[in-house]
């Protein structure tokens, strides 16, 4: 039907959402010609769900965005309002950043990052359907009009065919009154089979109408580092959040008009995530809870719109004003915009590769949402993954993957497209088999080389990571070398720090590996050298955890083993002696090694067993070289 | 190649003589040290091939067995690696020491069919060879797949079931507040988690040991005592007890109704059947009648057929004849002090059925142990559970694997490190667990954090 005879683009991103504007950023950073194209130009890297970055996995995300050279983490660093640690005590592995973000400033500035950046043309336009030659990905149609492309990335997050749910009334459109794209939704189906997902929002309330007495403050915390290497301290007098509950009274009132909720009146089909119910869920599911937490979120420093966390919902608007009056905190709250559930196309993981490129297409790659995860640091993460892929792919380079002992992103990714998921995905620390390692304080060591070569990374700021992970090695390698004697002063400054005494001389790094002891305490013993808060951190996170990381990295080591090994494309029917089941499994997902292999469901070892003895029947070479 | 030591009985279990146990990786050699004091020498300067003469030690310096290890150095040996063989003469349970002895010392039990595959892998096999492997790989596990599955069934596997949901439920609670901290999740206090995990460790240990019990209680050759009343069922079996008893293994609830009791003929292990049926009044036996013995006449591996030859053979002889037919048996023809009503010849049974003449009153046993023991070494007798040990052992190994993750959560714990650490533990443990029952446990977390907890902003 169209013909592109050459590229106009380089790579085309449908939608300027989170995975968009990453997508687009990374492709054009690597030197391509970049078309993003949004529905409405107004709404770029919009956040119609909590106005929060971050929290436990999610701001290991962030990081890793960043340390690869992406834009979230200097985004949010940029308009945040206010700044928490979570899980102090629990240690480094799972202490979580969360930021509260200036919605409409965050949108702002990644916006002019788009407009400034060169080869990158972000155009208001919307996409009705893609161009395929031949399984290949050619170029979209954007109103009856074609533009050519050598690959495309769908970012279309929740806007495929979306449905607004409002107790019951049902209306199609995006979030916030956006369009929907019903052409696209339309048109994508006719390619490969789509799913339908559903997530909510609550309603959004004015905060001059609100009593804080009756409610517990939430500051923020101090801190000492954003989420951007990049950034070097931030400035900002911090907004407070607030704490309130949800009663018996409330939940009356749901229960009341539960057959009013879209929710429970059938007329939603899409699958939403267990770990963000709607408050009509929580009441039903668990009835004898006599509270349920809201958090009161400020939008932005210049408006007085404010986001009630944990109050998704669908009931009709009238009921959701009447339950909130029942909340403390909230007599006489003025409802700005009631909450909604919206429903919308999403396509199956287990269509694409770990290089988030559909296997079916050539060229065609997607992120975010619309692959069936939830959350604005999964949907960049992916995005950014996307972005460097399409580049790839129009250098004609090799395309990356990360595994699960690189990144959070590679066990969003892995899980992805070798599990699939059947609800909207969210990454949490407990999915990560090597939690210990994928930290945030050492993200940039995990991923900043790569991204240094991918030529995402500027050389200023490798060598500035380069020079930091150099302090803490060095500073390691003194703490060991430094003898601490067992002297009564010693012991006393022990006692101090309620530590138990020397019985003989101990290195510093000894002493630091007692729970009890910080870096810093350690200038009572022995003068330190001036270092800059990370570097400090790094080293006391070092040495305190050695032993535990070793083991994982042993582990790691065994885990890559198989990992590393390729599997070519493959009839897996035709290998004799898998399992029925395994080969069917595996001619679905056609994983890129022997690892993936592993993970799929209803592969056994024994296939595994089998499929390195295929492949050295192949190759005739040692496997294991 | 491989970083991992892999250990397995080489010899079928059941074969009386000589048993093999054999290491194959980097530290087989070193591992083989531990456990084995040559007499003279080490190991360490023995020509590839050769054997050396020692003894297998326990921990505590106890000998074992004696025993004759031979190294063969990689490449030039069956999987390319390192490899020690041990053999020792002592029958299954030594064997099965050894293995045990090895596996604590750092080896891992062998997948089935992984000594073939790393031969392969590592170029010791030839390429034709592969379809072979791939068969060996695919049946053994097969079979053992379909065991692990009847293991399960029953008391052992409640008692595991019932740990693994002890320790999911901590772990989960742990996870539950690690990602959702500004949910109403409630932090796990020390002193609980202290609490929790030391019961956790007793439970395990408790289980570890009935464990063992039960292994050896499995192990023997099911054999059955048939025949009508009087014939000297009772008499036979207790000459065999009196003479070879070695282990009284009467543990409530692993054996349902039936009472069995453990012989150690020579290094063959025989679990006799229903003893308490035998033992039973006659009257009973009696009521009871064929039914019974027929049905577990189909659960034996060996069928001990006593016919009275001072007797008419009778209708119920027969009958019982014919359903023992299907079945390896041992037809022993009792009272041969008495004056004979019928010859060997009168039998209705094919020419290679043993057959032992005896007087249970006057003679020994001899010629009956010696049959038996013909029919195991011959490969006449097989046990149906050949694999069971294999999976127990399996077991067992997932078991001490998951006390010392749990242990190690607990040291982290008490040293008040934070949580992070500790959980590495747990989670360890909780896989060890998910070997045994086949699961993804990572899964199952996330799960169960969401079934358990109101969790969502
Ligand atoms: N003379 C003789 N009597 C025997 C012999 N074996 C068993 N008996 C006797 O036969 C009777 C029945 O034996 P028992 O073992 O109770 O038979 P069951 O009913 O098959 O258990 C007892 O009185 C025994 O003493 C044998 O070899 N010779």
């Amino acid at each position: 039907m169209f013909q592109c005879s050459q590229s106009d683009y380089d790579v085309i991103v449908i939608g300027a959402g989170h995975a968009g504007c990453e997508a687009a950023l990374a492709a054009a950073r690597m030197g391509q010609q970049v078309l993003l194209l949004t529905l409405n130009m107004d709404n770029v890297a919009l956040m119609p769900c909590n106005p929060s970055i971050g929290g436990p996995a999610k701001a290991n995300l962030v990081r890793e965005i960043d340390a690869l050279g992406g834009e979230m983490g200097k985004n949010i660093d940029a308009t945040l309002m206010q700044m928490r640690m979570l899980n102090t005590r629990k240690g480094p592995a799972v202490q979580a950043l969360r930021a509260q973000a200036d919605r409409k400033l965050y949108q702002r500035r990644m916006k002019e990052v788009l407009e400034t950046t060169p080869r990158l043309y972000l155009k208001e336009g919307l996409v009705e359907d893609l161009v395929t030659d031949n399984q290949q990905v050619i170029g979209v149609v954007v109103r009856n009009q074609s533009i050519a492309a050598k690959t495309v990335i769908l970012a279309t997050g929740t806007y495929l065919r979306a449905k607004i749910f409002l107790g019951d009334t049902v209306y199609t459109s995006g979030p916030q009154g956006q369009h929907s794209a019903e052409a696209l939704g339309h048109n994508l189906e006719k390619l490969f089979p789509l799913a339908r997902f559903k997530t909510g929002t609550p309603p959004r309330v004015n905060l001059r109408s609100l009593d804080y007495d009756q409610m517990t403050i939430q500051p923020g915390n101090e801190f000492f580092r954003g989420f951007s290497f990049e950034t070097k301290g931030i400035e900002v007098e911090q907004t407070p959040c607030w704490l309130t509950y949800t009663n018996r009274e409330t939940h009356q009132i749901i229960i009341d008009n539960l057959d009013k909720s879209a929710m429970y009146s059938g007329a939603i089909v899409g699958v939403g995530p267990r770990y963000c119910p709607s408050i009509e869920s929580k009441v039903v599911q668990f009835p004898k809870r006599e509270g349920h937490q809201v958090f009161v979120e400020p939008e932005g420093w210049n408006t007085s719109e404010g986001y009630l966390s944990g109050l998704s919902t669908s009931l009709p608007a009238d009921v959701q004003q009447k339950l909130l009056q029942t909340i403390p905190g909230l007599a006489q709250v003025e409802m700005m915009r009631p909450g909604y559930a919206i429903e919308y196309d999403c396509l199956d993981p287990l269509m694409l590769n770990s290089f988030l490129e559909i296997k079916e297409y050539d060229g065609l790659f997607a992120a975010g949402q619309i692959n069936g995860t939830s959350g604005y640091e999964e949907a960049a993460a992916q995005g950014l993954l996307a972005g460097i892929n399409a580049a790839l792919y129009c250098r004609e380079e090799p395309l990356i993957s990360l595994d699960r002992s690189q990144a959070y992103l590679g066990v969003l990714v892995d899980d992805l497209v070798l599990k699939g998921t059947n609800e909207p995905y969210r990454m949490m620390t407990s999915r990560a088999e090597y939690r210990l390692l994928l930290r945030l304080d050492n993200a940039d060591m995990r991923l900043t080389p790569i991204a240094h070569e991918l030529g995402l990374i500027s050389d200023q700021r490798f060598l500035e990571f380069k020079t930091k992970w150099n302090s803490i090695e060095a500073e390691v390698a003194r703490l060991e070398t430094v003898q601490i004697p067992s002297t009564s002063d010693t012991n006393d400054l022990l006692a101090d720090l309620g530590s138990s005494p020397l019985r003989h001389g101990v290195s510093l790094s000894e002493l630091l590996k007692r729970p009890e002891i910080m870096y810093t305490d350690l200038a009572k013993f022995q003068s330190l050298p001036k270092l800059p808060r990370d570097v400090a951190e790094g080293v006391e996170i070092t040495v305190k955890y050695q032993g535990y990381l070793k083991k994982q990295e042993r582990a790691i080591e065994r885990f890559r083993r198989i990992e590393g090994k390729r599997l070519p494309k493959l009839d897996f029917l035709h290998v004799r002696g898998l399992s029925r089941e395994a080969a069917e499994k595996l001619n679905t997902s056609q994983p890129l090694t022997l690892g993936q292999a592993s993970r799929i469901s209803g592969v056994s070892p024994a296939d595994i067993s089998v499929l390195m003895i295929y492949l050295q029947q192949m190759s005739g070479n040692d496997l294991n070289g | 190649m491989f970083d991992d030591t892999i250990a397995a009985i080489a010899t079928a279990i059941g074969e009386a003589g000589i048993g093999i146990v054999r290491l194959s990786g980097q530290e087989a050699i070193p591992i083989a040290r531990l456990v084995f004091r040559p007499v003279r020498g080490s190991i360490d300067n023995t020509l590839n091939f050769q054997g050396k003469y020692g003894h297998i030690i326990d921990d505590r310096q106890q000998i074992v067995d004696e025993a004759i290890v031979m190294v063969m150095r990689g490449p030039r040996s069956y999987t390319g690696e390192n490899v020690v063989e041990i053999q020792c003469h002592g029958g299954v349970v030594v064997v099965q020491r050894i293995l045990q002895l090895v596996l604590e010392k750092g080896a891992r039990l062998a997948e089935p069919g992984e000594f073939t595959k790393r031969a392969f892998l590592s170029g010791r096999l030839d390429l034709t060879q592969a379809e072979a492997v791939i068969d060996v790989i695919r049946a053994k596990t097969d079979v053992s797949l379909g065991l692990a599955m009847q293991q399960l069934e029953g008391s052992l596997s409640q008692r595991i079931q019932g740990l693994k949901e002890k320790l999911y439920d901590i772990i989960v609670r742990v996870e539950a507040s690690i990602d959702f901290p500004e949910d109403d999740v409630p932090e796990v206090e020390s002193q609980e988690m202290i609490n929790i995990l030391n019961n956790i460790i007793l439970d395990i240990e408790k289980l570890i040991s009935t464990a063992d019990d039960g292994m050896v209680f499995r192990e023997g050759l099911k054999t059955v005592i048939v025949g009508k009343p009087n014939v000297g069922k009772s008499s036979l079996l207790n000459r065999l007890l009196n003479e070879n008893r070695a282990l009284v293994t009467d543990i409530p609830g692993t054996t349902r109704d039936v009472i069995e009791e453990v012989l150690n003929l020579q290094g063959i292990p025989l679990r006799l059947l229903d003893t308490a049926g035998i033992r039973e009044s006659e009257d009973l036996v009696e009521q009871l009648g064929v039914q019974r013995a027929m049905e577990l006449v189909d659960q034996a591996d060996l069928i001990l057929h006593v016919l009275d030859r001072s007797a008419h053979l009778s209708e119920e002889d027969q009958v019982l004849l014919t359903k023992t037919a299907k079945k390896k048996r041992i037809i022993i023809i009792n009272k041969t002090d008495l004056p004979a009503v019928w010859g060997p010849e009168a039998l209705p049974i094919t020419k290679s059925t043993p057959i032992v003449e005896i007087s249970l009153i006057t003679n020994d046993l001899d010629p009956l142990i010696r049959t038996i023991i013909s029919l195991v070494q011959n490969g006449f007798l097989q046990r149906t559970d050949q694999s069971a040990i294999i999976t127990r052992t399996r077991h067992k190994n997932s078991l001490l694997h998951a006390k010392e993750d749990i242990e190690q959560a607990l040291d982290t714990l008490q040293a008040g490190l934070p949580i992070d650490l500790i959980a590495v533990g747990l989670q360890g443990a909780i896989e060890h667990f998910g070997e045994i029952t086949g699961e993804t446990v990572r899964e199952n977390i996330v799960d169960r954090i969401f079934a358990q907890f109101c969790i969502g902003k």
